[in-house]
């Protein structure tokens, strides 16, 4: 009862592959175990973590919810296509200086859909970072890591080559000055309806 | 910033300005994590590799009267089934709990306990096979939680334990509590709940084990732990360490989730010894949410005595755990709900009891603050309350009554640097608190919290002489330097402070490092990713090893140069004089010219904690090296109307010491602050009963992602935060903790933010809406003006324990040692802690293991 097989011809960071896989296999399996590119995670494998995404003719796409047969014409990227050549893409590059990737497991899938925003909209806003990424889940990093590093990224983009991150992000925020003890120790509260 | 009180041995190469220590470098496997590169443990594939599952129980409570295999047999692609009969050994993670099997023996304790395995050539017929498995159960009566645990002593879960299921109860007494009740003004009581909640680390655990062509096995696994991994495979496999082989691939995230070795782990080992062939398991998410190991729900009483002056006079904690199935780290765990209580404010006497009980669900076990959370929660509200009741600005009420440096608390730890004040005056100030508390508009308030976690945990999980942690240099002609050492990268960022500590002490790059980790075969044993302990042990064993290098070298490079040794820099990859830089060779020169003298070279570096002065039974859970200290402010704006809030900044200040990467360390407090957020909003790991026509079986409420809500980046608010640096003498560099400690304050922070909103006490965790808005209702309608619990079940928590306290002259040990009892067979032995010493004087100076 062996599984039906399927011959595709996939067109993954810009390169022609022929995979031979089950037909039922998704996208995340055949990037996985076809073609080895194992740097696409999975998390739950039900389309709720973000983990899994790629880039889908440049929308992001959860690749655990897509068959490969689907995506046969299209141009998938995975995080194993951003670098350029031996330099990383300025996202890799920030995310990597900022600690916004910590495990590195949401990462690849952070990456992507950032890159798919950046390239959409190259001076995004803190809310349309957030919007773009709502969908993928960090458990390390508590996300302004994250927002801070695309906006980072995007400014390099942009060509803004001495972009900086602000540098409370790089060494917390200055102390502030401590005022001499109040005079008022009493809790000043008021009872409140 | 002072230098931490260290002193400089005589003959040391000169000090000077850090190259590493304190700047925001790149984290040494950050290219990796951003390229794809870095493997992960489901990422390996070996050639021959086939997959296996574990079937598990679909009942809670049961006894196993059949397994058949027959159908399953049949399935196509399937290899070979263990069940509890090829593992017969039990293992745990602590000595006094070995109540796991890798498959179970002849009883179930909660759905999801794996009965048995199966390998396939591919996942897909595994998966398929093991549906077909047909297991045939006798069902026994289920136990949900800690009141049904007390109420029905049989049938126990466990045949082993302190009573009925009760799997630990506790009683110690520091100090005459009840003088200083006595003698108090006023006296609290409060209860207050906290809901157990999971680590959701994004990577499902995964397994690779393989037979080597030594006839050694070796498991490639996502651990936090994998020198206990290895003991518990040795054990269960009747192998000696030394075939057995464990690899800690790096890990998608831990948070206390992958520190007890796992079933999936040895039934995996078990299965390649089987097949001769690699296998592979990897957990479904589902599985994640079974296995569990995460926060403990807590139900708290606490009674605290006040002067008016909002200073504590004695101190009575009651906690009751609900420990699901196994035993797990759930002993420490209970002790350390009362461990930490002592070490922010001075308080003279202290009474604390906690009972663990066993009941039919996942186990509990450590999650990032390990059993310390919930009752910081407790006492955080708890001193808002009396803040409030005595008149005292909360802020001030903690400033004026904070427990000294250099102290030893009524329980017996030993407080190091204590960054505490410090750091309630920066968010104080942050947030503007002396203009705001208390005077915003209604529905818009601000909370003030702190807490405090140990850099480490002060004794090995089992008893030994041995260090905790240890560190081997590797040097040669090449200038290159490889690192060796146990510790786990779990995405805290160990490896870069592995790499930081060495690169600083030696004046070179962090590209001319090469290190090897996580590896039981190839590097010294580090006890693993746990109890906030890497950055001080790893770093300390690692500062010493390259200390020992730098002082080979600097001997060779002296006599050289002519220039003393005491003369020589090392800094940007040279060796040279201070008096003349000109005079100097590359870094490489300078190990070439030390081989050339010493031969090979390599040094080793060992950390083992101080002592702790706590001498009576269950001193071994809360000491610690040091403790690190935050304080958060946590804004809110809260509808009345419904319930509904939103935070809206968080102002965090945090005691780190010294921080060796500030930009990491701030990406370890701000994740903090996010899981304690999750935790404080709305995660929650809760069961329902099923039917009694379906099997009554307690299952999971939401074992998915999409369910079991988490915050998303919509959900995360602003944050502020500081970092307190006073380097403390125990730490490398001066540095202490960050991984867990910036957690503790944000959970009752928000709660009490709620109540300056709004003018109700939430007594529990998480926090929802309906919560607030039944605890205004009460309010309006005369009652008390809180949503929580409202009573504590009637427990023996044991025989106390009477310890005199430090300032009543007492010696760190008990006054009312029941040993002999425990000799006479009075109370059983198992699930209890003994001291180190009590421990060491059965058994002379052997080896101390438990297995």
């Amino acid at each position: 009862m062996a599984d039906p097989m399927t011959a595709l011809n996939l067109r993954i960071n810009g390169e022609e592959r022929r995979v031979l896989s089950p037909t039922h296999h998704t996208l995340l399996e055949v990037l996985r175990e076809e073609c080895s590119l194992t740097g696409t995670k999975h998390g739950c494998e039900l389309g709720e973590c973000g983990v899994c995404t790629v880039l889908v003719d440049g929308q992001p796409v959860l690749s655990c919810l897509v068959l490969a047969a689907e995506v046969e014409e299209c141009a998938i990227e995975t995080v194993e296509g951003m670098q350029r050549g031996n330099e990383l893409h300025p996202l890799q590059s920030t995310f990597a200086d900022l600690g916004a990737a910590q495990c590195g497991y949401c990462t690849p899938g952070i990456l992507l859909t950032a890159q798919a925003l950046i390239a959409d909209n190259p001076q995004p806003s803190d809310g349309e970072i957030r919007e773009a990424l709502s969908g993928n889940l960090c458990r390390c990093t508590g996300y302004h890591k994250i927002i801070e590093a695309v906006r980072w990224a995007a400014a390099l983009e942009r060509g803004e080559a001495d972009a900086k991150p602000p540098s409370e992000a790089l060494y917390g925020s200055p102390l502030p000055r401590i005022s001499p003890p109040s005079a008022q120790e009493e809790d000043p509260r008021q009872e409140k309806g | 910033m002072a230098e931490p009180r260290r002193s400089v041995a005589p003959g040391s190469p000169a000090e000077r300005p850090l190259n590493w220590i304190g700047k925001p470098f790149r984290r040494v496997d950050g290219r990796a994590k951003v390229t794809g590169q870095a493997q992960f443990a489901d990422d390996l594939t070996f050639p021959r590799m086939v997959y296996m599952r574990l079937v598990r129980s679909t009942v809670p409570h049961a006894l196993i009267r059949a397994i058949d295999l027959s159908a399953a047999e049949k399935m196509p692609g399937v290899l070979a089934f263990l069940t509890g009969e090829d593992l017969p050994t039990p293992f745990g993670i602590l000595p006094v709990s070995q109540d796991e099997h890798a498959l179970c023996q002849d009883k179930v304790r909660f759905v999801g306990d794996p009965v048995v395995a199966v390998a396939a050539l591919s996942e897909e017929q595994a998966y398929e096979a093991a549906l077909a498995v047909r297991i045939d159960y006798e069902p026994l009566k289920t136990i949900s939680g800690v009141d049904e645990a007390l109420a029905n002593p049989e049938p126990r879960i466990h045949d082993y334990g302190d009573y009925g299921n009760v799997h630990k109860a506790v009683s110690m007494r520091f100090g005459d509590t009840d003088a200083g009740f006595k003698a108090a003004d006023l006296i609290l009581e409060d209860l207050s709940y906290f809901e157990g909640n999971t680590h959701l680390a994004m990577e499902q655990h995964s397994a690779v084990a393989l037979t080597e062509d030594d006839d050694r096995v070796t498991l490639y696994s996502s651990t936090q732990t994998p020198h206990y991994v290895h003991r518990a495979l040795s054990k269960v496999l009747a192998l000696p360490p030394s075939r057995v082989r464990v690899i800690a691939c790096t890990n998608g995230g831990g948070f206390g989730g992958k520190s007890d070795p796992f079933h999936h782990e040895i039934a995996v080992a078990k299965m390649a010894l089987k097949l001769g062939r690699p296998v592979k398991i990897t957990l479904t998410r589902e599985e994640v949410f079974y296995c569990h190991r995460g926060r403990h729900p807590v139900l708290m009483q606490l009674r605290t005595g006040f002067k008016r002056d909002g200073s504590m006079t004695a101190q009575h904690l009651k906690t009751a755990l609900d420990g699901g199935a196994y035993g797990s780290y759930g002993v420490a765990s209970t002790y350390y709900t009362g461990a930490l209580q002592t070490v922010t404010y001075q308080l003279p006497t202290y009474h604390f009891e906690g009972v663990r009980a066993f009941t039919n669900k996942p186990p509990c076990g450590p999650k990032r603050g390990h059993g310390t959370p919930q009752p910081r929660f407790a006492l955080e509200t708890h001193l808002d309350k009396a803040a409030h009741r005595l008149g005292i600005d909360p802020a001030t009420l903690r400033l004026n009554n904070l427990a000294e440096a250099d102290s030893v608390t009524a329980n017996w730890l030993r407080i190091g640097t204590m960054g505490l004040k410090e750091c309630i005056e920066a968010v104080v100030e942050g947030s503007g608190w002396r203009q705001r508390y208390a005077k915003l508009p209604h529905g818009r308030g601000l909370g003030l919290a702190c807490g405090s976690y140990l850099c480490g945990a002060g004794l090995p999980i089992y008893w030994n002489h041995m260090p905790q942690s240890g560190v081997q240099l590797k040097l040669d002609r090449s200038g290159g330097v490889a690192v060796f050492c146990g510790e786990s990268e779990i995405g805290q960022g160990s490896d870069s402070v592995l790499a930081a500590v060495v690169a600083e002490v030696l004046g070179i790059d962090l590209a001319d490092i090469r290190l090897c980790v996580a590896d039981t075969d190839l590097t010294p044993v580090d006890l693993g990713s746990y109890s906030s302990r890497v950055t001080l042990m790893v770093g300390n064993a690692a500062r010493q090893a390259a200390e020992r290098a730098r002082e080979l070298i600097a001997g060779s490079v002296a006599e050289r140069l002519e220039v003393p040794a005491e003369q020589l820099v090392f800094a940007n990859g040279r060796v040279f004089s201070r008096a003349d830089p000109e005079t100097g060779l590359s870094f490489a020169e300078a190990v070439i010219c030390t081989e050339a003298v010493h031969g090979t070279l390599g040094t080793t570096g060992s950390y083992t904690p101080p002592r702790s002065p706590g001498r009576y039974r269950g001193s071994g859970v809360g000491p610690s090296p040091a403790y690190s200290y935050s304080a958060a402010v946590i804004e809110t704006e809260v509808d009345p109307a419904t319930g509904l809030y939103e935070v809206r900044h968080v102002w965090i200040a945090h005691d780190i010491g010294r921080a060796l990467n500030p930009v990491l360390t701030l990406g370890q407090v701000e994740g903090s602050v996010y899981m304690g957020l999750g935790e404080a909003l709305m995660e929650e790991q809760v069961f329902r009963r099923l039917p009694e026509r379906r099997s009554n079986a307690l299952v999971h409420k939401m074992p998915s992602m999409l369910e079991y809500k988490s915050p998303t980046f919509h959900d995360m608010p602003p944050v502020t935060t500081y970092l307190i640096e006073d380097p403390d003498p125990q730490g490398p560099f001066g540095a202490k903790e960050v991984g867990q400690g910036p957690l503790l304050p944000i959970m009752p922070a928000l709660a009490n933010s709620i109540f300056d909103a709004v003018g109700v006490r939430i007594d529990q965790i998480p926090i929802q809406p309906q919560m607030i808005v039944k605890a205004l209702q009460a309010k309006s309608s005369g009652k008390p003006a809180r949503f929580g619990p409202t009573s504590f079940p009637e427990v023996d928590f044991g025989e106390e324990l009477v310890v005199p306290t430090p300032a009543e002259g007492g010696d760190g040990r008990a006054i009312s040692d029941f040993k002999h009892k425990l000799r006479a067979g009075m109370r059983g032995a198992s699930g209890t802690m003994t001291t180190r010493e009590e421990a060491l004087k059965g058994k002379k100076d052997a080896p101390l293991t438990t297995v």
